[in-house]
């Protein structure tokens, strides 16, 4: 089933590729079939997983490369746990609202669905990865889709930006795969199932490097201060879709492989660095609050917020407890709806607009209700409104780090406020306030595939704020484990 | 002694002796140089078969010629690959060589270079790879020079001082080494080493690094990697190709076949010294090659600085081999194949362009990808292999080879690696920054153009190649570990 959810749209940008020239215009339907197949598979691996069963399920492995040809063993192992399985969800739910918001794209509408097909299966991949090298390598195959769906359907300073994105993951990655080759060497395997359950005690190199050189790389796509510059470049110069799945799914690859890799294969190192770990998280919060403050792009605004609310995964991972690991992991689902979200609206205004600076728009709510009406829901999640998603996976990571961090905690929570601040303060900047007559004839948003990925991302996001249990319940079954390693560690 | 009867372990090497001397009488007596052409391609399948029969034969293992040479997996590994590349540069030479007029004897010379390599693949003896590795060299002084104009005549020039230089070095190192065990079977020195005492490491250390030196410029690794970049750049193209791949593969092959058949692999006394100074050549000829590559816009030229760095990782699996890892010489060996597949693409992809738009230059690669879209699209693959990234060989071979340094459990080889793989980094910025003009920029002209067929077919075929192996490497992988067994 997970092999299935990893090759449908592997499948479908082949079958793209193979489309006649003439038929070019029919890959968003390709596009849109395979992404929802694979999405319907993540629907049916949520609501199949098993929640009161620890370890992985739906497993599918074989060797690839043979122990006994190259003296150590690749494995291709699939497999879910209560971690992974809502980032597949999210995975699915998102490719197929990226699918939705590209279908006016006119520009190579075939190879452009074609290399968004092979992002969602490279991104699935580094979800699904049960052994390290594989993991990397679904790690590096989602750079080539990533750089050319924003160098050439980008806007801006595209290229600067792709190239600017393309190497700091490579520099950032170099490092890790050294770390896992030791870490091979150290225990014997790849297999993240069989490190987890014996960590090394000591390696031909000290653990800390290790940690340091794996730890790199997740932080650099988390990203956190002050490894962060990539990230609004590649925001504000990347098509809409991309930044929806840059956003929503790309971004949690970092905090996922820390919660992944390092904290159960190097307990002992990140209770060490614990401490350090909170600083650059509560930096990261405040500092990103504070730069979003002054942006004058509502694109780049909704990108430095992510730089804020991402620091919030980094906060709840280095309190290492249940709770606080816990609300990371919620966080990075809920973050992945909500800004998610927030894109596409902003893609939707762009589309209509033409401009992004927030001080050219105005009382664009008379204009486009509806558009408004999601953008101020969306708003009111990021910014942690009780009922709505954001504010349950927030409030959690506070109950997990407050004890364990008060300083970074409460610097955390000031950013909050300074969230409260930005957003409702581009809300009245860009949708209240006296209409402008330049923007009279904008329509609302009125194509059917807008609406549904709308709606879609909506539901998902009252549904986690209203009910947290539907999602907490598996993500539990997941970071338990995870949790007692850490701890019994420390 | 060996007699006449014996002739038979090297039948693919005299195949390719006697398909010379045919290609020269040929060409005296016929006009058309498809002929040439055809005759020296007909001389490499003769010897594919030679080489086949000798697999079939189960010949295997067996030494000849008074010790000379072996009929190992390790020689047939390398003899398939050698006539390979030398096919297809045979095969792409009716676009790549315009300026070359001598069409009859630049066959017959790449054909006595091919032939001499897989001698030197075979040999086992001292004596043997010098008399091997010097007709190699001597016969590539000519081609290098043999397009007869300003830059090819100074690439030939440059390339034979150079290599004269290295030959007396290398015979030092040999010197040496005889002097020392009084034998020159490598089996001999081998025998000696292992029984040897610290009194004569000094004297040992001495004469391998002298060695290494020697064939250190036949594998272009820093520091003795200084005629690559003006050879690469002025030589025919074809040359250039047969250079960067063939001749550097019979580089690394003779090396493994002296420090690990000769020197006794990783469990010598002196094996440590040896890890040492591979690592130290790795660490230098990754580091230089790619930062030189960085500012180059010369195709060519970028990609000698290019294979300077690609040695240096070889290298990295030379120095893990003398840390004793089990995993080295496959590792060697199974990046050497995949190097092959991807080198010959871009090299064919360039000259391929080369004939249609008549130029070297990286600008004039701007949109390519509108021109000849198959061309770009092989290219850019094959530059995502030599920067290793997945699914391409280039990754599994550079992952492999990290992985056999790391598996020594030695901790200052980790540190080695460390500095390749932000090499890796670094070199990532200019082959893709190569990719990036090809299919991002707006092409100066807008006449797309097709490869010749011959071209194009050879084009696919690399591209399929190292796709293929990015994918399912297991084939390659067994073949490179049956040949590493071979050599202890």
């Amino acid at each position: 089933m997970l092999t299935a959810f990893l090759l449908i749209p592997a499948i479908g940008a082949l079958v793209i590729a193979l489309l006649p020239r003439g038929r070019a215009q029919d890959a968003r339907w390709v596009a849109l079939v395979a992404s929802g197949l694979a999405f319907a598979i993540s629907i049916l691996v949520f609501v199949q997983f098993d929640r009161d069963q620890a370890g992985y399920q739906f497993v599918d492995r074989f060797e690839w490369i043979r122990a006994g040809d190259a003296g150590f063993s690749v494995q291709y192992a699939l497999g879910v746990d209560g971690l992974s399985t809502p980032m597949v969800l999210l995975t699915g739910l998102l490719s197929v609202a990226a699918v939705l918001v590209s279908f006016n794209v006119s520009l190579r509408p075939k190879e452009y669905f074609a290399w968004l097909l092979v992002l969602e299966t490279a991104v699935a991949g580094v979800f699904l990865s049960l052994d390290l090298i594989q993991f990397f390598i679904f790690w590096e195959l989602e750079l080539i889709p990533m750089y050319l769906l924003i160098s050439i359907w980008g806007s801006g300073r595209k290229e600067y930006s792709a190239m600017k994105f393309l190497l700091y993951t490579i520099a950032g990655s170099a490092l890790m795969l050294v770390g896992f080759l030791v870490l091979g060497l150290t225990a014997g395997t790849f297999d993240i199932e069989r490190l987890t359950a014996s960590p090394p005690t000591e390696a031909i190199i000290p653990l800390a490097a290790i940690f340091w050189f794996i730890l790199a790389a997740f932080l650099v796509k988390l990203p956190v201060f002050p490894v962060h510059t990539w990230l609004p470049d590649a925001h504000t110069d990347a098509p809409t879709a991309v930044s929806v799945m840059l956003a929503g799914v790309l971004l949690k690859m970092g905090g996922y492989g820390i919660l992944r890799i390092v904290l159960p294969i190097l307990p002992d190192q990140a209770q060490d660095f614990r401490v350090l770990l909170a600083a650059i998280a509560g930096f990261s919060v405040v500092y990103g609050a504070l730069i979003t403050l002054r942006q004058r792009d509502l694109k780049r605004l909704v990108a430095y917020s992510s730089v804020s609310h991402m620091g919030y995964v980094l906060l709840g991972i280095a309190a290492l407890g249940p709770v606080g690991l816990s609300g990371a992991a919620l966080q990075m689902f809920t973050h992945g709806t909500i800004t998610g979200l927030l894109f596409i609206m902003v893609g939707l205004v762009y589309d209509r607009a033409h401009t992004r600076q927030i001080s050219e728009l105005s009382g664009l709510m008379h204009r486009m209700p509806l558009i408004g009406v999601v953008m101020i829901v969306a708003g009111l999640a990021a910014l942690g409104l009780p009922g709505l998603s954001g504010f349950v996976a927030e409030l959690t990571v506070f109950l997990g780090s407050l004890e364990a961090h008060p300083v970074a905690t409460i610097a955390a929570v000031f950013g909050v406020v300074l969230a409260a601040g930005y957003i409702l303060w581009t809300v009245q900047r860009v949708f209240t306030g006296p209409p402008n007559e330049r923007w009279a004839d904008l329509p609302d948003a009125n194509q059917w595939w807008e609406r549904t990925a709308m709606g879609a991302m909506l539901v998902s996001i009252l549904v986690v704020g209203i009910y947290p249990r539907v999602l907490t319940d598996v993500i539990e079954s997941g970071i338990d484990p995870i949790a007692a390693i850490v701890q019994r560690g420390g | 002694m060996g007699g006449l009867e014996e002739l038979h372990h090297i039948a693919p090497v005299i195949a390719l002796l006697a398909g010379a001397a045919l290609v020269l009488l040929a060409d005296l007596v016929s006009n058309r140089r498809t002929d040439v052409q055809w005759l020296a391609l007909l001389a490499l399948v003769v010897a594919t078969f030679m080489a086949c029969w000798q697999v079939l034969a189960g010949i295997a293992g067996e030494s000849a010629l008074g010790g000379a040479v072996v009929v190992d997996v390790f020689s047939l590994y390398f003899t398939f690959l050698l006539l390979a590349v030398a096919a297809a540069v045979v095969i792409v030479s009716s676009d790549g060589l315009q300026r070359v007029e001598q069409k009859g004897e630049f066959y017959a010379l790449l054909l006595t270079s091919t032939a001499s390599m897989v001698l030197l693949a075979q040999a086992q003896e001292l004596i043997t790879i010098f008399v091997a590795l010097e007709t190699t060299s001597i016969v590539q002084f000519v081609l290098a020079g043999i397009a007869r104009d300003d830059r090819s005549s100074e690439a030939g020039l440059k390339y034979l001082l150079t290599g004269a230089i290295s030959a007396a070095v290398l015979l030092y190192g040999f010197a040496f080494l005889f002097g020392l065990s009084g034998t020159t079977s490598l089996a001999g020195i081998a025998e000696f080493v292992g029984t040897g005492s610290e009194e004569t490491r000094l004297a040992l250390v001495l004469a391998f690094v002298l060695v290494a030196a020697g064939i250190g410029f036949k594998m272009a690794i820093v520091p003795f990697h200084a005629w690559a970049p003006d050879v690469y750049q002025g030589a025919p193209t074809p040359v250039t190709t047969f250079l960067s791949v063939a001749s550097k593969a019979a580089g690394f092959a003779i090396v493994l076949r002296i420090f690990y058949a000769g020197l006794g692999g990783g469990d010598t006394f002196v094996a440590e010294d040896w890890a040492k100074m591979f690592a130290v050549f790795a660490a230098l000829s990754m580091t230089f090659g790619n930062i030189a590559a960085i500012q180059q816009t010369d195709v060519k030229r970028l990609l000698g600085y290019s294979s300077i760095a690609q040695a240096g990782n070889i290298a990295v699996g030379l120095a893990a081999v003398a840390g004793g890892s089990t995993l080295g010489p496959s590792a060697v060996l199974f990046f050497l194949g995949t190097y092959a597949a991807t080198n010959l693409g871009v090299f064919i992809a360039v000259i391929a362009v080369s004939k249609s738009i008549g130029s070297d230059d990286l600008r004039d690669y701007a949109g390519l990808l509108k021109r000849s879209p198959g061309t770009a699209l092989v290219l850019s693959l094959c530059l995502l292999s030599l920067t290793g990234i997945p699914p391409t060989a280039g990754f599994i071979a550079k992952v492999y080879v990290f992985n056999s340094a790391v598996q020594t459990g030695e901790n200052w080889l980790v540190w080695l690696i460390v500095v390749a793989v932000l090499n890796t980094a670094i070199s990532a910025y200019y082959y893709l920054r190569w990719a990036r003009v090809m299919i991002l920029d707006e092409p100066r002209e807008t006449v797309a153009f097709r490869p010749s067929l011959a071209t194009n077919g050879l084009l696919m075929l690399a591209g399929a190649g190292v796709l293929f192996l990015g994918v399912v490497p297991t084939p390659l992988i067994e073949a490179a570990r049956r040949a590493a067994e071979t050599l202890v």
